[in-house]
Order: structure tokens, then sequence, then C-alpha cells
């Protein structure tokens, strides 16, 4: 696959930040360390180069339809500026993939924006034109990936570090934002579509930019740039779930029960994989995503096999990391309902010795 | 970028250092190695008294993105290990020929400090 480039790639690789292949796109992955940039985010503020996360936009008289059908959360719930997690599920509740919806704010050229994840865009694109289709509904699909630019500006620090370059009239605005809305803003003379959302349990803006003129509002930031090491790190601190990692269709299908998001699924909507998940709901699942922190040393990573204390492999490991946080060894796994309650004794497979293990409650970290 | 790359250490084109000290030589991982990986957290290191193989793995190093194992660049008994590593990993990032070291040995044949890479090879070798 040739690899795609965020459009600040060389900004990138000017400060000497290296790199790794994510979902198909060469992204950084370091600019300091971890550790460095993972504290920022915790305790001030970092920025993201987080252009690999796909831009669909969808418009005309039945857009909110084709996304109402399409995701698992109502749609109908969002006004303008506005937006919501959901799940994109198959006819079997299984998730394709996590996404945000926005129903955009009045002064944005189309009606509604979701963001797919790394890689995703083109084949959510073909989802979303291939139900259009039909179902004969009367919306514009557009695949936005390559025109739009995404920053994360995250931390306890990030509004005002967001407020500094903005223009005078816009700052209230900011300030005002709930979670999960959004607004277009001036940012150093830039439209941006500026939402108080993120992925990193902290307060904080993600910012959607015409890719010609990211680097303009990139460099407006006195900020600690962050890679996606550290975003990895952030996210599995509070138990947020990674497409194709944490729920993946061909390697590890789950549905969004099962993986911990049950709180995106409106059933009382229609939409493709309700009925199923009806079904799972009623009679309620066998395996959920569950958190656990190692005792013993090392680092739980994924792939790793979970055991009982008799040595039966109950899980494997879809994330895990040393959190920097808490110092601690910390991971998720699929595991049997009875394991659910936090301070089960586990076992997990560090290269072949067991490791004493312990569930815990998500997220690792209250905020 | 430009590692650090001491005169005095031989090299594994796997980034372990040797180096020799009076009667014993000296193992660790080289500057590149630490940057490569990133924050360590955790030092799996064999103990006094057991025995290494030159090119077969001694121990395991974690940071927080990766895990790799260590390979011995030469063979012996280890006399001493660098327990500091063990509350504070990150001595290997932050001085990797110094505090950050890992192993002493006394090895079997002195001559096997020779195959390894010299500085200007092993310098050519990450460029």
């Amino acid at each position: 696959m040739t690899g795609r480039t965020p459009p600040l790639h060389a900004v990138h690789e000017d400060v000497g930040a290296k790199f790794t292949d994510f979902g198909g796109w060469e992204m950084p992955v370091e600019f300091d360390s971890i550790r460095t940039e993972h504290a920022a985010v915790r305790e001030s503020a970092g920025i993201f180069d987080v252009s690999h996360m796909g831009e669909i936009e969808v418009s005309g008289p039945d857009a909110e339809t084709l996304l109402q059908r399409l995701t698992t959360n109502d749609v109908t719930a969002l006004d303008p500026g506005q937006a919501q997690y959901a799940m994109i599920t198959d006819e079997d509740g299984i998730v394709l993939d996590d996404t945000v919806v926005y129903n955009l704010p009045a002064d944005r050229d189309a009606d509604y924006l979701f963001i797919p994840n790394a890689g995703h865009d083109g084949q959510m694109y073909d989802r979303w034109v291939d139900h259009r289709d039909e179902w004969e509904l009367d919306a514009t699909v557009e695949n936005r990936t390559d025109d739009y630019a995404m920053l994360a500006l995250q931390g306890p620090e990030a509004e005002e570090r967001l407020l500094d370059p903005v223009a005078d009239g816009q700052r209230t605005a900011i300030c005002d934002l709930s979670r999960f809305a959004a607004i277009t803003a001036t940012i150093a003379g830039v439209d941006c579509l500026v939402a108080r959302t993120g992925y990193t349990g902290e307060d904080g803006f993600e910012l959607i930019v015409p890719a010609a003129e990211v680097e303009t509002v990139w460099n407006e930031f006195d900020c600690q740039p962050c890679g996606l090491g550290a975003r990895d790190t952030l996210r599995i601190e509070m138990g947020f779930l990674l497409s194709g990692q944490d729920f993946d269709p061909e390697d590890n299908p789950r549905n969004p029960y099962e993986a911990g998001v049950g709180f995106t699924i409106k059933l009382d909507t229609e939409f493709v994989g309700r009925d199923a998940l009806e079904r799972v709901d009623a009679e309620g699942v066998e395996e959920k995503l569950t958190g656990f922190r190692l005792v013993d040393r090392g680092v739980p990573r994924q792939g790793y096999t979970v055991q009982d204390l008799d040595g039966e492999a109950i899980g494997s490991v879809t994330s895990g990391t040393m959190s920097p946080t808490l110092d601690k060894p910390i991971g998720l796994a699929y595991l049997p309902v009875e394991y659910r309650s936090p301070g089960v004794n586990v076992q997990v497979i560090v290269r072949g010795e067991p490791k004493k293990a312990q569930t815990q409650a998500l997220p690792f970290l209250d905020r | 970028m430009s590692f650090e790359i001491p005169d005095d250490c031989r090299f594994l084109d796997s980034h372990e250092w040797a180096r020799r000290e009076d009667s014993t030589v000296r193992i660790g991982v080289s500057d590149f190695a630490q940057d490569e990986l990133g924050d360590v957290v955790f030092v799996e290191l064999p103990a006094e008294g057991d025995a290494v193989t030159a090119g077969e793995d001694f121990g395991v190093i974690e940071s927080i993105k990766a895990v790799s194992d260590l390979y011995a660049p030469v063979s012996g008994t280890v006399v001493a290990v660098n327990d500091d590593l063990v509350d504070a990993p990150e001595l290997v990032n932050e001085d990797p020929y110094g505090d950050g070291w890992m192993v002493d040995v006394e090895i079997d044949d002195e001559s096997e400090l020779d195959g390894l890479l010299s500085p200007d090879e092993y310098d050519d070798q990450i460029a």
C-alpha cells in the first residue's frame, strides 16, 4: 500500500519526529518522548496531528435519515453545532467502526460530517453511497479526508492555548462550547471547525482545518507536539476503544455491548444492526471488555493470553501499556462477564511466564 | 540526528555495546537503541553467576511502545548486575553508556571482543 501522508508531514520531519504506519498513513508517533508528551496533556496541554482521521460530509434533504440508519446513536437529537459518539454496525450488530457524527453549524457548506477512523474513509464512503442508492435517499456524500487536516489540542490548559490566536469576537463562543459542541472559528485567519471533543479524557478541542492552511494553524500554537504513542497511552488510561484493535470486524468481531459502549445504542431508532442488538441487549453478553492491571512486573501487550488461576485461557489482551500517569502496567481484554467486577485475580502470559494481574474498573483514571 | 558512540565500546548489530573494564566486560545498549525504544519502563536481566552466550538473548528490555530481547555481545559469566535499573529503568535512556549499564561479565574468550563492530563500523550501520 502506498502510504498516505498528512499535510504537516514535512513540518514534523523538520523537528525530528519519529513516524509510524497507522491505517495506511505515515503519522508522527513520537516528537520528544511518550512520557513527556503524555504528561503535557495531563498537566498542561499538548497538540496532536490526527489528520489520519477521515472526514465524510453528508448533505441534502435525506442526510439526517441516511446517518440515522447507518449509525447507532440518535442523529435526530442533534441540533446544528452538536455532535455525538456513535458506532457503525453491520446487520449482525458487529461494530465496523466508531465515529463522531456532527450536525454542522449553519455557516458550514455541508449539513453533516462524520469521522471514520484511519484508513476506513474509503470503505465508509462506499457504505454510505451504496445505502443511499439502495434506499433511494436524496443526499450527497463526499469523502473530504484529503481536503482537511485534523488537529487535537488537549489538556487542562487547552482552552487558554486555543483562545490566543482566535479572532476577538469568537472567544466567548469558544469558552461557552459544551462537550461535543462545535462552531466555526477563525484561527490565525483560517476558518476551522472547532469542537469540544477528544480522545484523552482531558478537556480539549478538535480542529478540522483546510489542508492547505493547516501549517499556519499548527504554527500558531506554542504547545507540546504529541504523537500517536502518547495518544495511545492517554486513551488506554481512559479505557477508550481503538478501532481495529479493541474491535475489528475481521479479527475480533464485537458488538457494542461487549465493547462497553452500549450507551451509544438507541434501540428506539432505526439503523442497520438494530434488531440484532435488541436481541443482544435482551439476552445479555458473555464477554465484556474489562480493564486489568498487572501486579507483577512487565507490560501487557496486544495478543497476550489472559488466564484464570487454574491456567485456563479466558481471553486475550486487546490493548496494553505502562500507564505513564499511574506508573502501573494496565490493559484491556474481553473476559467472561464473571470477571467484570474489579479486584478479581487473573494471570497474563508475558513471554511464556504467567504474571499476576487483577481486574480493575474503567476508566483507570478518574476524570 | 546524531547518536553518541564512545570510542572505547564495541557493538553488536542488534545495538548492544561491550566495553572492557579492568578484569570484566560491561554490557549495555547503545544511545541509538534507547532512542529507538523510547521511554524504557522495565529491564529483565540475568542473575549473578548466570552464563551468557555471545549472540544469544540474555534479557529483555521493555519501553512504553515496544519489547525487545537483549543479545549478549560476548560469552561468559555474569559477575555484576545493575540493580539500579529495577527502580530506575529510565537510566537506560538518560545515560546508556554510564549509569544505564546492564551487566558485567567475566568473559571466556578475550578474542570475542575483536569480532564485534568497531565504533566506526557501528556508526555506518546506524547511519
